[in-house]
């Protein structure tokens, strides 16, 4: 049934009015230009198409909203501010850490090597065989390097989409969810671990061995 | 066929410096004790353009130059373009295997390798020893 055009043009007017209440990062322009565009289609009259289409542009507008919601509620700030550098720079420190250790084992093992060379020729070559096996088995800080740095690569590309879609969305304009209690676990439940949860530290902020025992000393 | 020079110059490049000591480790046990290192392509060419070498042994993801990019260049050059390459790397993908072939290497080992491999791709370039 169609809807006389002063009836529906005074609906829309109060639906508008409404609208710019509710959302104030609505354009109002852009909104007063989409309504002239749809009245301009009635020529008189709204057909029932035309409330077809009203009514799907309101949906979509709610979609929006709902999703802008779910997207703060996802805390996308705390993801790229926190989260992902966070594991790039705890997947670095792993990658650091197993040089310095490969590093260490390969010096224990030169010097094995070093002193295989004045034994008897069958024990040498014993030795030498284990110790070229130690020098292979050493080759796995290059793979894993490789590969952590390829993971780094890709945590800093999610971290681009994530702030990309930030910015699609309003950034600063979205929505804040209620502050944060602690962290979660996989399934969303609260950590009742997490006062535990430090690990092992980054080098730059970690306290060396000679400094947690000067600070026990200052005890004493 | 000529014995093999076991003082022969070598060079092996590798970003990773566990790796080259890993391969400089290993081309000592096998009687190769002549050898440079380099971090990146770059350096590498320029060490090449400074010195005589017989052999280069690269890897090949490495910045600012790569394995690839330093193979090219070395194939381009013609004081180099002769000079055998193998390229020693993780890249185990047929299309790279492909590329570096195209590009002009002599030999490819992948990543991880075992002292045997090495000895096997060192004789196959340069001669049995």
């Amino acid at each position: 049934m169609a809807v006389h055009a002063s009836n529906g043009a005074h609906d829309l007017e109060v639906r508008v009015s409404q609208l710019l209440k509710a959302r104030s990062d609505v354009d109002p322009r852009q909104l007063i230009e989409a309504v002239e565009a749809i009245m301009a289609t009635a020529q008189g009259d709204l057909s029932s198409a035309n409330l077809k289409l009203y009514a799907e542009i309101e949906s979509l507008a709610h979609y929006i909203q709902n999703a802008r919601s779910e997207i703060a509620s996802l805390r996308p700030d705390e993801i790229t501010d926190e989260h992902l550098p966070a594991a790039g720079e705890e997947l670095e420190a792993i990658v650091g850490a197993t040089e310095q250790a490969t590093n260490s084992i390969m010096e224990a093992v030169e010097a094995i090597e070093a002193v295989a060379a004045e034994l008897p020729p069958e024990q040498a070559e014993r030795i030498t065989n284990a110790v070229t096996s130690v020098y292979e088995a050493c080759g796995f800080q290059d793979i894993t390097g490789q590969r952590i740095s390829k993971v780094v690569n890709a945590l800093r590309h999610i971290e681009s989409k994530v702030q990309a879609l930030l910015i699609a969305f309003g950034g600063d304009a979205l929505p804040k969810p209620a502050a944060k209690k602690g962290s979660k676990r996989a399934d969303g439940k609260d950590r009742p671990d997490e006062h535990l949860m430090n690990g092992p530290q980054n080098a730059a902020e970690a306290i060396s061995q000679d400094d947690i025992d000067a600070l026990l000393a200052s005890f004493d | 066929m000529a014995a093999v020079d076991m003082n022969m110059p070598i060079l092996i490049v590798d970003d990773y410096k566990t790796m080259l000591r890993i391969i400089r480790n290993l081309l000592k046990q096998l009687g190769f004790d002549n050898v440079d290192e380099a971090t990146d392509g770059s350096a590498a060419l320029q060490r090449l353009r400074d010195k005589p070498y017989s052999l280069v042994i690269s890897d090949w993801n490495m910045e600012p130059m790569s394995g690839l990019q330093l193979l090219k260049e070395v194939r381009a050059d013609s004081r180099l373009k002769e000079l055998p390459f193998i390229m020693i790397t993780a890249e185990s993908k047929s299309e790279n295997v492909v590329a570096a072939k195209q590009a002009g290497v002599t030999n490819y080992i992948v990543k991880p390798f075992n002292a045997a491999t090495l000895k096997t791709k060192l004789s196959a370039v340069i001669g049995n020893f």
